[in-house]
């Protein structure tokens, strides 16, 4: 398996105010190749969420490497960063974060938007990225017509739709019912092992975390458990 | 992302808010429609002064015989008798700007027509006088230099002089008499109305001023000689010339004083426009104030925008956008707000200065530049106060706009 994500001894702390500091990761070291799924568990307040928004390259660490694909996150630019959360990382939020009063096509669309593609590849992109999940019918629906478990579909064709080497999904279920998140991790399962997408899952619950291949326990910032 | 798609979504969260965004054009529109209007109003002002003027006659120059200096006593203008005939035909052949030339010769008379007398002034000249005074006539018609030859005992009333003696009849073919002497009217000239200093210019009859000279006053110089130049461009070149030539024609050797002077209305004429456009200027910036208003309400909505947005822009910045994605985002919706504005400010404005126009016959020239700068000045507006809610926005972390409830 080729490295794909290095973690090496990595810190990240918030700075409340000018002397009241709150660390979140204390030297958190991981290595996943090309291809896993990685379920990462913990306790609210474990650092699980500071490492994956680290991992997403919406911040950046305040000590440590870590490496994407080789290439060194901390040392880029915002801009870099932002054509790294474009081009690789697919991003599922627990409460969907959709466009409000938007059409699944235009939200789906959005990535491709800021890639830079033509009018007529946003479109086909997007609309092959919503079959894929099932919502062939529902490409014109705005997103506050659809049900949980289809926005969330919504939320996965938009992170799928520019074709991304990393989905990282945070508590993917958390809104949903048994039946509904049954459906949403079939699907992320299909793109991990279909299409080799590694993904990334954090959620709390045991069961949904049996869908990845992996599971790393968080606690006090720290990994306490990897296997 | 290219401008175009940045334009669309700017226009779809525009159209999403619908009320709030032509609530906040208003103030826009307010502003340059006011800015449109003072400004054609204001030149529309300036107009109507300058035709008001040149009513008067812009390129007259009028040349006084001067005052003398004798053992001390300086006496006042018209006092010296060294204005003659002969200068005003020099004038005429010599200077080359200078278009017609008339002697003048006045003298206080009193009228008599049958029962009715009247006390006005008399004004001798020859007929360029009339076309001097750009002054048509009502009825009959003005003497000619025939008349001036032979010193024909004609005159030409003026219309309050017409209206004194004769009422309502037409006094043309009478005959009026003045010191005794009768004048057969020839014509009666147009009114003419007041002069700014509320002389009225219609009390007044016009004769030959060889008449004048030898019938009513007996005198062989002149009050003062009457000359147009042939454009307002030329009045500096006419009035030099015609100073060079008196000075000449009197032997007025280098380093004495004229012994006559030359005024025109071209100074007067000057003034009022210098007055007329600081008006303008006033009216516009007063007008521009409304539009720094505007300016900040679109500030005060794309800020209220920018905080209620703060996940859209996060989930932007998370699928890929750039800060400068975002930016731009902001940017444009503000810009394109106060361009709206600025748009139908513009038509607006049009529509108002035409109002003004019907209901009051002011003249009120559409000013293209005033538009221009309307616009220009929106957009700017548009941009100034667009950039800072725009910046906030761009420089918003992803992860706590994410979050933000």
């Amino acid at each position: 398996m080729t490295r794909f994500i290095s973690a090496e001894q990595l810190h990240k702390t918030y700075y409340l105010g000018d002397d009241v500091e709150v660390p979140a990761l204390r030297g958190v070291s991981l290595e996943v190749g090309k291809g896993e799924f990685v379920a990462i568990m913990g306790p609210s307040g474990s650092g699980k969420s500071t490492f994956m928004n680290l991992l997403g390259c919406l911040d950046i660490p305040t000590r440590g490497r870590l490496l994407l694909e080789d290439v060194e996150l901390s040392s880029l630019t915002p801009n870099q960063l932002a054509e790294i959360r474009n081009r690789k990382i697919g991003f599922v939020f627990q409460n969907f974060n959709l466009l409000p009063r938007t059409s699944s096509l235009e939200n789906v669309e959005l990535p491709v938007l800021y890639s830079g593609a033509d009018a007529s590849k946003r479109h086909r992109l997007a609309v092959e990225a919503l079959e894929r999940v099932g919502l062939k019918g529902k490409i014109h629906n705005l997103s506050n017509q659809l049900s949980g478990g289809e926005q969330q579909r919504v939320a996965i064709a938009r992170a799928l739709v520019n074709n991304p080497s990393l989905i990282l999904a945070d508590e993917p279920t958390g809104n949903l019912d048994t039946q509904t998140s049954a459906e949403i991790m079939q699907i992320l399962k299909e793109l991990n092992d279909v299409y080799g997408i590694t993904i990334i899952l954090i959620t709390h619950e045991a069961d949904i975390a049996r869908y990845a291949r992996r599971q790393v326990f968080f606690r006090d910032g720290t990994i306490v458990h990897d296997q | 992302m290219d401008l175009f798609i940045t334009i669309r979504v700017a226009l779809r969260a525009l159209r999403k808010n619908k009320l709030r965004s032509l609530l906040t054009v208003l103030g826009v529109v307010i502003g340059v429609c006011a800015v449109i209007t003072l400004v054609n109003m204001g030149s529309g002002a300036q107009i109507a002064i300058e035709k008001a003027i040149s009513g008067l006659g812009t390129n007259l120059l009028i040349i006084f015989p001067g005052s003398v200096t004798k053992g001390g006593i300086r006496t006042g203008y018209g006092t010296v008798t060294t204005l003659t005939v002969e200068d005003a035909q020099a004038i005429q052949e010599e200077c080359p700007a200078v278009q017609m030339v008339t002697p003048l010769v006045n003298t206080a008379a009193q009228v008599v027509f049958q029962n009715q007398n009247w006390g006005t002034s008399a004004f001798g000249v020859n007929p360029d006088y009339q076309r001097i005074k750009n002054w048509p006539l009502e009825h009959g018609e003005f003497f000619t230099l025939q008349d001036v030859k032979a010193a024909t005992k004609v005159c030409v009333l003026g219309k309050t002089v017409a209206e004194k003696l004769f009422g309502g009849q037409n006094p043309v073919g009478q005959v009026i008499r003045m010191k005794r002497i009768p004048f057969r009217v020839v014509g009666v000239l147009t009114p003419k109305g007041q002069t700014a200093f509320g002389q009225d210019q219609d009390d007044t009859i016009v004769v030959p001023y060889t008449t004048a000279q030898k019938r009513l006053v007996g005198i062989t110089y002149l009050t003062m000689v009457m000359a147009s130049a042939i454009s307002l461009d030329l009045m500096a070149d006419a009035q030099d010339q015609i100073s060079n030539l008196l000075r000449h024609r009197h032997q007025i050797k280098k380093g004495e004083d004229d012994d006559f002077t030359v005024r025109n209305l071209a100074d007067l004429i000057g003034v009022f426009s210098t007055i007329t456009r600081i008006l303008t200027l006033l009216l516009g910036s007063i007008a521009s104030i409304s539009l720094v208003v505007g300016g900040i309400g679109i500030m005060n909505i794309m800020l209220v925008s920018v905080t209620e947005r703060t996940r859209e822009i996060g989930i932007r910045m998370s699928v890929g956008a750039k800060p400068k994605d975002i930016l731009l985002q902001f940017l444009l919706e503000a810009v394109l707000l106060s361009l709206m504005g600025g748009s139908i400010g513009i038509f607006l404005g049009i529509g108002l200065t035409s109002a003004v126009t019907y209901f009051t016959g002011w003249p009120s020239p559409v000013s293209l530049y005033a538009i221009l700068v309307a616009f220009l000045f929106a957009a700017g507006v548009g941009i100034f106060f667009g950039l800072y809610p725009a910046r906030k926005a761009s420089r918003m972390n992803p992860i706590e706009a994410l979050r933000y409830e």
